[in-house]
């Protein structure tokens, strides 16, 4: 049959080209895998965005000992079983000695076994689920975890805003927002307040107004919806519009400008937990805005941060490392303490995640992020 | 019988040596789509049972492949692995958890086939489209097998001889099933209805069997799935999952095997090797893109598929 | 008590435009007895040419009731289009063929608009901007009525009599119902089959855009898959109230609006998606030409 003769060369074509190796001795191949597509594709782009911006930096200056850094990227479409073969890929057919990725907790647990199992070290930038540094000791995170975070909002309500009663609204189709919710929950209950009602929503919903028109009801005292900007800002609205006044609470899902864009005015002196605040005189943060907005035309968001923190990272045990061998580079990494990145300074702790603050920002009347507090682990 | 007997020892002895030599000589990497190859095949092949031969369209296949992959992790996670990891012992709790996958699927096939398999066509479509979200949204409620949070720890149980096992076992029994007489009212129901019941066939009767086969090769499917990836998420089991299945199908030619076969091979490995293609691209990954419209350029091209209605065969023409 | 009023408004306006949607199926599959998966895709679409006008003619900025007009104007001219090309190029020649390959081609365009929408737009939510200031314009007690309740309630229906108008009484809407009860015979008489059904998805498509751009009031995100689960949504709509039926899907978009919004009010939000099916297969095992829909004997 003529056509499968001329698929099957096609296929012997592409297949040949994809085994390929181009072998440079003079390059350090570092692999990503993230969500460039599908639905939750911003959160991988701008994390992508943020690693590209801190290798480009140290490849203009001369790279690592006289070496540069490629990073190899493959897109995981925000898939589960793309992330397992994105991984398989870069470790065994690229042989990349170190991976960062992934932002979303579901696709670094399907990643990670992985990486362990070739003892290839695995850094993510904002991996928050506790389970994910559990796999196995060559998985890194450098973002707080769940847990803390739960428990910042959790105080800050009570403390602060002097909240008894409260309402949970959690994204349920999102194990970060099921996790935060739950530690939330856990130390307001302890601290002796009330939740009167833990309801959920599946992320990517527009109408919320038959979960509100229930929380109404109740009468709370505050809102903590700790799902990503996406679904917050049309719940905001929402909630004003059924005429609900208590102040919203929520993760650092929230943190991106167009969060304030969507849910507009209804974002008035409501609360978030976040790994930086972007008005930080700092001048870490300050270069770093410029520098982002230099090459991309835009602020960057928290992911972007975060990833550039985890290639710093990355980097830095790179240059501590010898022979750049991924079992040097995990010990490397695991040495690290009082990292000064823009997201704060980072310590990885005995189970691998990072020992860093939090910060509470809210929404003012012009939609700006200002900064209240930090809450230190 | 004698013959058939060998050939059997043949084929397994090849799958066993093949088991030895691929992970050795093949780096992981495509050592995985080799095994992903496997599962597609398993996955066509079975779709193709009740759409292709049978005519009834179904869009919720992977409604079956996820409660095959669901339930033998699970049987796996919580029932054997605490007894497990011995040589000789986890072949035959693979085999029993694949199977037990492969029975739940069956068992949905036919509550979900009984009442669907009346409605026709488009409806069917539908309806079948419908149930596979249903069976999704619960797998994503159900907190015992991890919820939104996906289903982790699942051991790396496939590998090529079993893989292989079972492709070989789907594709035999299909084409046994296509030369018989039940392959014949499959396709006699496929191409007229009425007329079929008029001579006498029981049409519901072959459709539901057809239906519950497919889900029970779907089942396969999912359990060897399950243990290649090592985690499960709901997310991988939507109904565009369903459309993978229905495009190899389709590409392959509605009704024919070896059609579904090579459709699947060639669309696992070559969506992978596009993936090379995001370097000439600068990252943007074009691979859905090109996905549709060559699906697209075959409905309006060739509509047949590759194969249309005819097998590979090794038999001489007479 | 006041709960539960509120969530019948919420329902309800839900509904309309589920039914505007719905509306649009319910006449391609009249015509040509084909499920349209890609009309979810049409309404992505109204939104995304409704954004785009907006900001190219500047009522981003100075949103005023002008504004929202014309874009809406534009945007129905061109889903218009786009749906006209769609039959065009991917229906019209597979129409001799089996309804599966049309399905799958269906399925095809719908995956096409999804992937290129990703490509072209970008891949993350865009917001549209705010055209009119939410207002709540009524409140008794706990139950209150916002203006973008209103609005999409009062559009939709004036959409939805303009249709019932255009297919009951004018000559082309009866050359439609001729279509849709048999080609040959309609183009016995003389009825031009292929203008009738471009026309027919030219209408559908703009219906759609409409219903993506009254969306958009209330809700202002626009994302390239926002079609597919609220397409799919609409068609059950269509097919509960009987597909093919133009009040049927009214009806049926009514009370999938409101059922939909007490599922999720009293029950659970993460079985919402999942009720649309449940729905469906109750409606389509129990009484499947719909709830207005006449049974007709199929012959042989």
């Amino acid at each position: 049959m003529k056509s499968f003769k001329w698929v099957s060369v096609l296929l012997t074509i592409l297949l040949t080209i994809s085994c390929t190796k181009t072998e440079d001795k003079n390059v350090i191949k570092i692999g990503e895998y993230g969500s460039l597509t599908g639905p939750e594709a911003t959160f991988g782009t701008s994390t992508h965005n943020g690693i590209m911006l801190a290798m480009d930096d140290v490849n203009a200056q001369g790279g690592i000992n006289g070496k540069q850094i490629r990073v190899l990227t493959i897109d995981d479409q925000g898939k589960a079983e793309e992330a397992v073969t994105a991984v398989t890929k870069l470790i065994t057919s690229n042989n990349v000695v170190a991976i960062l990725g992934e932002v979303a907790s579901t696709r670094s647990l399907a990643g990670a076994p992985i990486a362990q199992r070739y003892k290839v070290p695995m850094v993510s930038p904002s991996s928050t689920n506790e389970k994910v540094t559990q796999v196995g000791d060559f998985i890194f995170r450098t973002c707080f975890i769940d847990p803390f975070q739960g428990k910042v909002m959790a105080e800050f309500a009570h403390k602060n805003l002097k909240a008894k009663k409260v309402a949970i609204l959690r994204d349920v189709k999102s194990d970060y927002s099921v996790g935060l919710a739950e530690a939330f929950n856990k130390v307001f209950l302890k601290l002796g307040g009330q939740v009167l009602a833990d309801l959920s929503y599946t992320g990517g919903d527009i109408d919320f107004k038959a979960q509100l028109t229930t929380i109404r009801s109740k009468r709370v005292d505050a809102i903590f919806i700790p799902g990503y900007y996406t679904d917050v800002g049309l719940i905001a609205r929402q909630t004003r519009e059924l005429g609900i006044q208590a102040p919203l609470l929520g993760g650092d899902g929230w943190d991106s400008s167009k969060l304030v864009e969507i849910g507009g005015k209804a974002l008035e002196n409501s609360y978030f937990s976040n790994h930086y605040s972007a008005e930080s005189k700092d001048p870490k943060v300050l270069a770093f805005v410029e520098k982002y907005k230099k090459v991309y035309g835009e602020v960057p968001d928290g992911l972007a941060a975060m990833g550039y923190d985890a290639a710093l990272i990355l980097i830095d045990a790179l240059k501590r490392s010898k022979n750049h061998t991924p079992q040097e580079i995990r010990d490397a990494l695991a040495q690290t303490k009082n990292f000064q990145a823009v997201t704060g300074v980072i310590s990885f702790n005995e189970n691998r995640d990072a020992e860093k603050a939090a910060v509470v920002l809210v929404v003012n009347g012009e939609g700006k992020f200002r900064y209240v507090s930090s809450v230190n682990p | 019988m004698k013959r058939n007997l060998l050939l059997f020892c043949i084929i397994i002895g090849l799958l066993l040596g093949g088991n030895f030599l691929f992970p050795l000589g093949l780096n992981p990497y495509f050592y995985l789509i080799l095994i992903m190859c496997g599962v597609n095949i398993i996955l066509g092949v079975s779709l193709n049972i009740i759409n292709g031969m049978a005519g009834q369209f179904s869009m919720g296949h992977a409604g079956f492949m996820a409660v095959g992959a669901y339930t033998s992790a699970a049987v796996t996670y919580y029932g054997l692995l605490p007894h497990a990891s011995s040589y000789f012992t986890q072949p035959i709790f693979f085999l029993i958890s694949v199977l037990a996958g492969a029975l739940v699927s069956a068992l949905f096939g036919y509550v979900v086939g009984l009442p669907s398999l009346r409605l026709r066509g488009d409806y069917l479509g539908i309806v079948t489209l419908g149930f596979g979200e249903i069976i999704r949204v619960i797998i994503l409620n159900m907190n015992v097998l991890g919820g939104a949070r996906g289903f982790t720890g699942i051991p790396i149980w496939s590998n090529f001889f079993w893989v292989g096992f079972f492709v070989v076992m789907v594709v035999m029994v299909s084409f046994r099933l296509r030369n018989s007489y039940h392959g014949r009212a499959l396709f006699s129901i496929r191409e007229d209805e009425v007329a079929s019941e008029a001579m006498g066939i029981n049409i519901s009767g072959y459709k539901v069997r057809a239906f519950v086969l497919s889900s029970f090769f779907a089942g396969i499917a999912g359990g060897l799935f399950a243990h290649i990836q090592g985690y499960l998420d709901p997310g991988t089991f939507t109904f565009l999952k369903s459309f993978d299945a229905i495009i190899i199908v389709v590409l392959g030619g509605m009704g024919s095997i070896s059609g579904a076969v090579v459709a699947a091979t060639v669309t696992t490995i070559l969506l992978e090797a596009l993936r090379e293609l995001q370097r000439f691209t600068g990252g943007v990954d074009l691979r859905m893109i090109i996905y549709p419209v060559v699906l697209l350029s075959l409905m309006l091209a060739r509509p047949q598929g590759l194969f249309g209605n005819k097998e590979l065969s090794l038999r001489k023409k007479r | 008590m006041e709960v539960f009023l509120q969530h019948i408004i919420n329902g309800l306006s839900m509904g309309s435009v589920y039914g505007l949607v719905a509306l649009g199926y319910t006449m391609v599959y009249g015509i040509l007895k084909l499920i349209n998966f890609a009309h979810g895709d049409v309404y992505m679409l109204g939104a995304y040419f409704g954004f785009f006008f907006a900001h190219k003619l500047g009522f981003a900025e100075t949103p005023s009731l002008f504004g929202i007009v014309v874009v809406l104007i534009l945007s129905m001219i061109s889903c218009g289009i786009v749906g006209f090309l769609i039959e065009r190029l991917a229906y019209r020649p597979l129409r001799h063929m089996p309804r599966i390959n049309l399905l799958i081609t269906a399925i095809g365009v719908s995956l096409l608009l999804e992937n290129g929408g990703q490509m072209l737009f970008g891949v993350d939510p865009k917001f549209f901007p705010e055209m009119i200031e939410s207002k709540i314009l009524f409140s008794f007690g706990e139950v209150s009525i916002s203006n973008f309740q209103v609005i999409i309630v009062a559009v939709s229906m004036i959409f939805m009599i303009l249709i019932q108008f255009v297919i009951f009484r004018t000559r082309v809407g009866k050359a439609m119902q001729a279509v849709s009860f048999n080609h040959t015979y309609a183009s016995l008489m003389g009825i031009n089959i292929d203008r009738i059904i471009s026309f027919t998805f030219v209408l559908g498509s703009m219906l759609a855009a409409v219903g993506g751009i009254l969306v958009r009031l209330a809700y202002p995100k626009i994302d390239p898959l926002m079609g597919i689960v609220f397409g799919l949504k609409a068609f059950v709509a269509a097919v509960l109230g009987g597909i093919g039926n133009i009040p049927g899907a009214i009806v049926g978009a009514m009370i999938m609006g409101l059922s939909e919004e007490m599922v999720v009010g009293y029950l659970s939000s993460t079985y919402r998606d999942a009720l649309a099916f449940l729905l469906l297969i109750l409606i389509l095992l129990l009484r499947p030409a719909g709830l207005l829909g006449k049974k007709s004997a199929e012959k042989v």
